[in-house]
């Protein structure tokens, strides 16, 4: 089984993002930028499916700028066989990417994509979903675990009430969830082992996809501030303040 | 100009959450009807029928749908879609499984968890963590939209919308249901509660979410948690609040051996009041909270709860 993993990079999550001040969008210069991190859950669970024996070969693939090649590495670092860097400059919508992956998908015969249930700078947690659409697959979404069951995948997912499983047909789409798998730290071997590693290159003209952008972003602005407010002396206080002054209880 | 809002239900009652979006769709203008997907259904689309400002109910029974597959929700909102310009649902995890497969069909760019609608093609909504907020104008014929529904009030009742019955048109899937395992409670649903209670790595154990409990009684609340305490096994998934957990934002909360990192503050700072409970001084939950207590919390629970009975709760 070959699987496919579909990966971005994004400002790294530790980072608090800051507002242009033309507010035209969030300033990415000199930030440092990672893998996003239900994407490195999604490399792992992909490692493991091939240390299990089940995949035969797992494929990274990113959308995105040159440096984009620095997340595929990280991958291969990870234990993936081989990247597709799919090149470009623009800040590229979920449905454009869908349509990007929906043709690397066929065209290394992948039978399941695993991927991240959204990236944590644009947070629209739609790729996944749209690109099980333009293949007409199943999808199990944010997925908690999974099993492969004769020619089935059975995963559990992440709910709103807890936990829910579902069975789906190969082959199939699954996005994950923070309690997927615990990712791996790249050793040093494998990252010299990953520079060897192949890469293709690709753009999206290659796969014949129009991702001429549909939202016009109008303007990015800082959300409401919150002021921190008192410190209390003790527990009598808070009940005092919650109750007289905020009236809340 | 007419848009379709997919109800939040379990088969038996409406969620609260539907009035919601009702709201936001009422926001854009034009005529709102409400889809309910689901089996055996009648309640639910009689209740829905009674929201205020709603033209009419659209019920899809289906076997399918009594938990709204995603394949099968893709078709069923799909047929639908040529007699409307929009389509809008809450942005909870079984919105969140079949909206991006709705838009890819309709070839069509989603906008997510939108907090405002400024027309009928301009919304605001939160990324980075909620660390900026984007206006965005969809140049989309049809627009699918999913809303974050603390960021809208409830539409009321008195409504009195006509109600018919459609075919699903769902044939043979590629998935199926297998079981669910719901963690049960009799408290609020966390992001309809308004008061919230969270505990988070500092809790040290489940056994110890016990003393919050008490407390959770007195004020009615509903219980939450920070992803390191689900991680730890502490609590149930479905208890996360954050960027990718629930969005949250009762008249108060109250957070106990929380840090405040970016993607939990992303998930509560919307909340009306917010209380704070950590015994380091520095932490950055403070910068949000109206109220501070640096505090021990396995000496300041029992007391919270103690000055609470002598208030009265
Ligand atoms: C992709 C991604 C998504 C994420 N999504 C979410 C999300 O949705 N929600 C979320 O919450 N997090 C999320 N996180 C995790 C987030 O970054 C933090 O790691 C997490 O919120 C920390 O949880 P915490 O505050 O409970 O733990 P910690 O940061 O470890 O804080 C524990 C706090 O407890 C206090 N404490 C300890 N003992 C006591 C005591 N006896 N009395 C009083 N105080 C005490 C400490 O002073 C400390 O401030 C996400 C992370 C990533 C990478």
């Amino acid at each position: 089984m070959k699987v496919l993993v579909p990966v971005k990079r994004v400002l790294d999550y530790n980072v608090k993002a800051r507002v242009k001040s033309d507010h035209s969008g969030v300033d990415l210069s000199n930030v440092k930028m990672s893998m996003n991190p239900f994407d490195e859950i999604a490399v792992e669970e992909a490692v493991r499916l091939q240390e299990a024996g089940t995949a035969t070969e797992t494929i990274v693939v990113s959308v995105g700028p040159a440096k984009a090649q620095e997340t595929i590495r990280t991958a291969l670092a990870m234990g993936m066989d081989r990247g597709v860097h799919v090149q470009t400059d623009e800040d590229l919508e979920p449905l454009a990417v869908a349509k990007i992956l929906k043709e690397v998908a066929a065209a290394e015969g992948a039978e399941l994509v695993v991927m991240g249930k959204q990236a944590i700078d644009n947070d629209y947690g739609a790729t996944g979903g749209m690109l099980a659409a333009l293949l007409d697959w199943p999808i199990g979404s944010a997925a908690n675990s999974l099993s492969l069951d004769g020619g089935a995948l059975n995963v559990v997912k992440e709910v709103d009430g807890g936990l829910q499983t579902v069975k789906l047909q190969m082959p199939a789409l699954v996005t994950t969830d923070l309690r997927l798998n615990e990712p791996r730290y790249a050793s040093l071997p494998n990252i010299m082992k990953a520079k060897r590693k192949p890469i293709e290159a690709k753009t999206p003209a290659d796969y014949g996809v129009d991702t001429a952008p549909r939202l016009k972003t109008l303007k990015v602005t800082e959300p409401a501030a919150r002021e921190a407010g008192i410190k209390v002396a003790d527990a009598a206080e808070l009940v005092n303040k919650l109750k007289n002054e905020a009236g809340v209880i | 100009m007419a848009v379709l809002v997919v109800a939040e239900h379990n088969n038996a009652e409406l969620k609260d959450a539907t009035h919601k979006v009702v709201t936001a769709a009422s926001q854009m203008g034009g005529d709102v009807d409400i889809l309910v997907a689901g089996k055996g259904i009648k309640d639910v689309v009689a209740a829905a029928a009674k929201i205020d400002g709603v033209r009419a109910v659209i019920g899809v029974d289906h076997d399918s749908l009594e938990r709204q597959l995603a394949e099968a929700m893709q078709i069923v909102v799909v047929n639908l879609m040529d007699g409307y310009d929009a389509v809008l649902s809450p942005d909870t995890t079984s919105h969140k499984n079949y909206m991006p497969r709705v838009a890819a069909k309709l070839d069509v760019q989603q906008i997510s968890s939108v907090t405002g609608v400024e027309s009928a093609d301009t919304f605001i909504r939160p990324i980075y963590a909620g660390n900026a907020m984007a206006t965005v104008q969809s140049t989309d014929s049809k627009k699918v939209v999913t809303v974050r529904t603390t960021a809208f009030a409830a539409a009321g009742e008195g409504g009195s919308a006509s109600t018919s019955d459609v075919d699903a048109g769902v044939g043979a899937l590629k998935s199926e249901y297998i079981s669910e395992e719901l963690s049960k409670s009799d408290r609020p649903e966390l992001t309809a509660a308004k008061v919230v209670i969270s505990g988070g790595r500092g809790m040290g154990s489940g056994e110890n979410f016990k003393l919050l409990e008490g407390i959770a009684d007195k004020l009615g609340a509903a219980m939450g948690a920070s992803r390191a305490a689900v991680d730890a096994g502490f609590v149930p998934n479905d208890w996360q609040v954050g960027q990718t957990g629930k969005a949250v934002a009762p008249q108060l909360y109250i957070a106990v051996g929380i840090s405040g990192a970016i993607q939990h503050l992303a998930g509560m700072k919307d909340s009306k009041v917010i209380a704070a409970i950590n015994k380091d001084e520095d932490a950055p939950i403070f910068t949000v909270a109206d109220y501070g207590l640096v505090a021990d919390l396995f000496k300041a629970l029992p007391e919270f709860e103690a000055e609470l009975t002598k208030a009265g709760y």
